[in-house]
């Protein structure tokens, strides 16, 4: 299923013609293009892509690469699936233009294993490209060279994390690095590495063929441009939908014809919880930030069990190797299982939100830092629900 | 393990080194090869590929155990994986499961004394607007109904 | 798929990728000072440092778990994270390389609060109390934890064990459920030895530190080093403590129950005693032994003169073959075989290049094979009744003495091997305080030995040993270097080599005449994977004698070696070493006049005579790497 209301973003006719002139520019001019446009990293962690673009172009080295991170598994966000099945054009030349404009001759696309389904399609596609010489040597005549090859993750939420994507792809475990050195200095094998989402690349497509202050014209001033959101959960129209960023969760609920909403979680397990009482509060990097994930929650919905399902997850999920990730979940859902229980007293609860503010300042990667997230919100917001039935 | 076997086994491994090349950062394409030929990745195997790639057989076995797709543990012909993240677990996850269960004659966890099924839960698979949804090797299968499940299962049968 | 890695060989775990980069990857700029403020107050700190260094440089505390000075930085424990303004987060402060003007606060509410919370997780998480424990006393856990002023278990304890004690190798019990995952056995294991035996394995809240496929120790690649063991904060590892079967045959009275004492834990034993390192406590330590009731204490430097004896006559003996027969079967450069450790290595990694390896016995097990024969014959004790063990620096001291080979009197030649940490236990035990006991000797027969048996102890000790015995046998002069110091085989450099030209030779030794005598040493079997790799390639055809310790630093770092190690605290232990070696009246194997008399009444056909191969000399066990 395409992007239900896909107006300008990602355009169905999008015009594959504009990798030449695209490519007639200096890698330069596309970083400059891509600063002014105020690009964010669309993955959730929001870095501005011309800064990262910049400092790689900047780092001196004989090799650089370009990632591209579809390893998209947070909770509820699958509108990288969607880019990669009906947008592919767009996200494959938004990875030649990154590597155009950092000077990388390779790029990656690591695409996570329970997308296996779709790499003969991507496989042809590139292969295709090359034929076409709009990957290769020489491409369309402009002296540059650039190849994209696919790696397949196996099945490890934490790779989509940008360290623990390069270790997966080193072939070690995905344990995320130490950091700095940061991957746009020291990331594939010790080169210069870029890596960006899935969106990000195909956004870049677009500002590249429309100019950022086309870009700009939509969203906010800190968060210029659209974003895509995977909608899922309880609602009538699920799926993934392109809006400005400032547009606030009442309208968006509108959009999607959600009923009765108890509460959206923004962000999937790593984000946060914001109930009826906060439903003015706008999609954006200032606001509520998202890497795309938009789960709605009705009347019916049990809270606690919301919670025991996230935590589940990232128990699960954590690579194990920092102390606070690795305990620290596990703890945080054996107090969740104590409420279930009746046996937790709200003085442990506070003992275990104490917790969760050290995990997100002491974890080693953003997995830990956000894991705590939703414990956090979903305590704050729904304590009186959570206890009150137990 | 028979001595035939493992010089098939040490044939396709060397041959998957040829392709992707011997170094380190081939390891997770060889290891998802092997899993998808195979089902799972056999100890020998796991020291095949150690020995082709010049690494210790132990570090094989780590990033085995860390990836879900990877097993070093043999599972049947067919691998059901269903989603149990919280879109697919509030559209009645949970009566898929007791569906799959039921068609196949085991838990979670297990396989099937046919080596034909594995079932196993994971974790999010992408498809939450089309919830609830499950992998049968790396075949995806979305909107999940009892009945539908039901008709899918016979059709592995 | 093109290859970017630079070699397969040199993999590095997640922890050790390189850390130090300038600000925008300059990498120019490392090496240069920019000033930083430290708790508010400013210094001068060079680019491309750690905060941690900068810390301890300025004699800030930092706790730290998961960093060891000798291993590569994995920054997972996060006990040392500090505040850096600007920084969302905390950062770990043994990863954070200082790249520009920064303001570190190492102690602050929310810095105290994260470390507390470090703490109570792994404490949430570590089975047992500590008055029960192997490492009560040394662990690290137990400090912090003190530290920190913890008085409860706040988010619970553990009090069932998840996982089987993993008791089946001689030398080293690995116990998960007192595990913090601090991953430095791993990087011992995998980076800084080289040998790959455990490894991380799952993931998420499952994941635990194991072997190849979760097998028992015993039946994976284990070289028994123990260097894990030394580096393990908690008594997650340890030695396979034999002690309680030591005293019960010191108080079985119809036993015999001799011990020979290493030079190492003898240089080291002090530190258990609360001694800075580099205090040797031979003296002492013969008291202790006797008050403990062993009824006989002896001195392992003897056999090791007695290695010198047979070892150098074996090298001369395949130069001849070489160089005079022409024999093109003769293997060079021979290798030391006296590291347990290294020669499990060989066996296991190189099991074609066994015949490059000298077929001495290590000083251990020649001693264990003399007490059994010569020794109870000549003061007419039935073999049967004496109990011998060996007081050594090493874990893999354990497994050798049950190597099936190991049996030439008859019996097991070495009954048990004992690190210098269990002797120091079972000292404490006896109600002993070591450093303030009397000094006494060794007891005879093996009592006098000579310094060259003690810098055994010392990486590149055996070749100093060698060539002070080797060189006045086929020269008839002492070795041309002051006072018998040959500095060339001294240090903590990882491969050393050098030379030494032998001319004026005695007429029966003139086949060597001009010879430039080549060697080698190495320590730690990551070195020592490098000169085999240098053997295989061939660049090694020019050498003649390659000394090879399992153990970085050598004897003094062995697995069974007071902890913490550091290369600070090896490199006092060999001063010690050879401090005690410089007094010595006698300082060469062959001046020694009990291996003389040996060689008169026991071993009459002569180093590497009939007699001495049955009794000194072994063979070894093709293994290999791979386990089916």
């Amino acid at each position: 299923m395409p992007i239900i209301n896909n107006k300008e973003l990602f355009p169905t006719d999008y015009n594959d013609r504009i990798l030449i002139e695209a490519l007639k520019k200096t890698p330069q001019d596309i970083i400059y293009e891509i600063r002014e446009s105020g690009l964010k990293g669309r993955g959730g962690a929001g870095f501005p892509t011309g800064t990262k673009w910049n400092l790689a172009s900047a780092a001196v080295a004989e090799k650089k690469f370009v990632v591209c991170n579809a390893d998209e598994g947070e909770p509820g966000t699958f509108k990288d699936r969607v880019l990669l099945t009906d947008y592919l054009p767009m996200v494959i030349d938004g990875i030649t233009l990154g590597g155009r404009a950092i000077g990388a001759q390779k790029g990656y696309i690591y695409l996570r294993g329970e997308y296996r389904y779709m790499l003969g399609r991507l496989e042809n596609y590139i292969a295709q490209m090359i034929s076409e010489n709009r990957l290769g040597n020489n491409i369309l005549g402009t002296g540059f060279d650039f190849t994209i090859e696919i790696r397949l993750g196996a099945g490890a939420y934490i790779c989509g994390e940008e360290s623990a994507l390069i270790e997966s792809m080193e072939g070690h475990r995905g344990e995320a690095r130490n950091r700095p050195p940061f991957p746009v200095n020291r990331g594939y094998f010790c080169y210069p590495t870029i890596v960006n989402n899935v969106e990000t690349f195909a956004s870049v497509a677009v500002i590249i063929s429309k100019g950022a202050d086309w870009f700009k014209s939509f969203g906010t001033s800190k968060s210029p441009g659209k974003k895509l959101l995977s909608v899922s959960g309880d609602c009538r129209k699920p799926g993934v939908y392109e809006v400005p960023f400032g547009i606030n969760v009442k309208e968006l609920l509108k959009l999607v014809d959600a009923r009765k909403t108890k509460a959206v979680q923004i962000g999937g397990a790593s984000g946060y919880c914001l109930p009826r009482s906060q439903f003015d509060r706008t999609i954006s990097f200032e606001d509520a930030s998202t890497g795309g994930s938009v789960i709605i929650f009705n009347q019916t919905r049990d809270m606690l069990s919301v919670l025991k399902n996230f935590q589940e997850f990232f128990v699960e999920e954590s690579c194990g190797q920092c102390t606070p990730c690795r305990v620290g979940n596990k703890k945080l859902l054996d107090g969740v299982e104590k409420i279930e229980q009746g046996e937790c007293s709200i003085s442990y609860i506070r003992e275990l939100m104490d917790l969760g503010r050290s995990m997100q300042m002491a974890s080693k990667c953003g997995l830990g830092q956000s894991a705590p997230n939703s414990f956090i919100s979903i305590v704050t917001h729904f304590e009186n629900e959570i206890f009150s039935s137990r | 393990m028979l001595l035939s076997e493992k010089n098939a086994m040490t044939e396709e491994i060397e041959e998957l080194c040829s392709n992707y090349g011997s170094y380190r950062e081939s390891l997770l394409p060889i290891l998802n090869d092997i899993q998808l030929r195979f089902g799972y990745v056999s100890e020998f195997a796991q020291q095949e590929i150690a020995r082709v790639l010049d690494i210790h057989p132990v570090e094989v076995y780590g990033v085995v155990t860390f990836y879900s797709f990877l097993s070093p543990k043999r599972l049947g012909k067919y691998i059901i994986r269903l989603c149990r993240t919280i879109s697919c677990d509030m559209a009645e996850k949970s009566s898929i499961a007791r569906v799959l269960e039921r068609e196949l004659g085991i838990r979670f966890g297990e396989t099937t004394s046919d080596m034909k099924f594995s079932l196993e839960y994971t974790n999010c698979l992408g498809m939450c607007d089309e919830s609830p949804a499950m992998l049968i090797n790396e075949q995806v299968f979305t909107k999940l109904t009892p009945h539908r499940v039901a008709e899918i299962i016979r059709k592995y049968k | 798929m093109m290859e970017y890695s630079k070699k397969n060989g040199d993999r590095a775990p997640v922890a050790s990728k390189p850390l130090k980069v300038a600000p925008h990857g300059l990498e120019s700029d490392i090496g240069s000072k920019v000033e930083v403020e430290i708790n508010g107050k400013a210094y001068k700190v060079p680019i491309g440092m750690t905060i941690l260094d900068a810390c301890k440089k300025q004699n800030i505390h930092i706790p730290t778990l998961c960093y060891h000075e000798d291993l590569c930085l994995a920054g997972v424990c996060r006990i040392c994270v500090v505040e850096v303004e600007g920084m969302r987060s905390l950062q770990a402060a043994c990863t954070y390389p200082i790249t520009n003007r920064m303001k570190i606060k190492t102690s602050s509410e929310q810095v105290r609060k994260a470390r507390r919370h470090v703490i109570d997780l792994l404490l949430s998480e570590h089975y047992g109390e500590c008055y029960s424990c192997h490492r009560n006393g040394n662990c690290e856990l137990q400090k912090l934890s003190k530290e920190y002023g913890v008085d409860s278990y706040r988010f619970g304890h553990v009090i069932e064990r998840r996982h089987n004690v993993d008791h089946s190798s001689y030398s080293v019990v690995r116990d998960m459920d007192k595990c913090v995952l601090c991953k430095r056995c791993v990087r011992t294991c995998i980076d800084l030895q080289e040998v790959g035996v455990l490894e991380s394995t799952n993931r998420g809240y499952d994941t635990t530190i194991t072997t190849f496929n979760d097998l028992p120790l015993a039946e994976v690649i284990c070289i028994n080093c123990g260097q894990c063991i030394n580096r393990c904060p908690t008594a997650a590892l340890r030695a396979n403590d034999p002690s309680h079967f030591i005293w019960e045959a010191i108080d079985n009275p119809k036993k015999h129950v001799v011990c020979q004492t290493a030079p190492s834990p003898r240089a080291a034993i002090g530190e258990e005693f609360g001694l800075a390192p580099g205090h040797s406590m031979t003296k002492q330590l013969n008291t202790a032994l006797r008050m403990i009731g062993f009824d006989r204490v002896f001195d392992t430097n003897f056999a090791a003169d007695l290695t010198i004896m047979e070892e150098g006559t074996e090298l001369l003996l395949r130069l001849k073959r070489s160089l005079v027969n022409g024999d093109k079967s003769v293997h060079l450069p021979q290798f030391t075989s006296c590291s347990p450790g290294w020669v499990k290595y060989i066996e296991h990694f190189y099991p074609e290049y066994l015949d490059y390896l000298s077929s001495c016995k290590s000083p251990q097990q020649m001693f264990g094979s003399l007490l059994k024969t010569f020794y109870a014959e000549e003061h007419n004790i039935d073999p049967a009744e004496i109990v011998t063990v060996a007081i050594m620096p090493c874990s893999a001291k354990k497994f050798e003495c049950n190597r099936p080979e190991m049996t030439a009197s008859g019996f097991k030649d070495v009954d048990f091997g004992l690190t210098t940490r269990e002797l120091a236990q079972m000292i404490r035990e006896a109600g002993l305080r070591l450093p303030e006991l009397p000094p006494s000797n060794f007891d005879d027969p093996f009592g006098e030995a000579s310094g060259a048996g003690l810098i055994f102890g010392a990486t590149g000790g055996v070749m100093e040993a060698a060539l002070r015995t080797a060189y006045e046998l086929v020269t008839g002069r002492t070795v041309p270097f002051e006072n018998l110091n040959i500095e060339a085989c001294r240090g903590m450099e990882g491969i050393k080599q050098a030379s030494v030209l032998l001319t004026g030779l005695k007429p029966e030794w003139a086949f060597l005449e001009g010879v430039n005598l080549k060697f080698m040493i190495a320590h730690g079997t990551a070195n020592a994977k490098k000169v085999m790799e240098m053997l295989k390639a061939g660049e090694l055809a020019d050498f003649h004698f390659i000394e090879i310790m399992g153990c970085p630093g050598g004897c003094i770092g062995g697995g069974g070696q007071p902890i913490p190690t550091s290369g600070e605290i090896r490199k006092l232990r060999a001063k010690a070493i050879y401090e005690e070696d410089a007094g010595l009246p006698i300082r060469k194997s062959h001046e020694n006049p009990n291996v003389n008399y040996i060689y008169e009444k026991f071993l009459t056909d002569g180093p590497c005579g009939h007699k001495s191969h049955k009794l000194l000399h072994t063979h070894y066990v093709k293994r290999g790497k791979y386990i089916v």
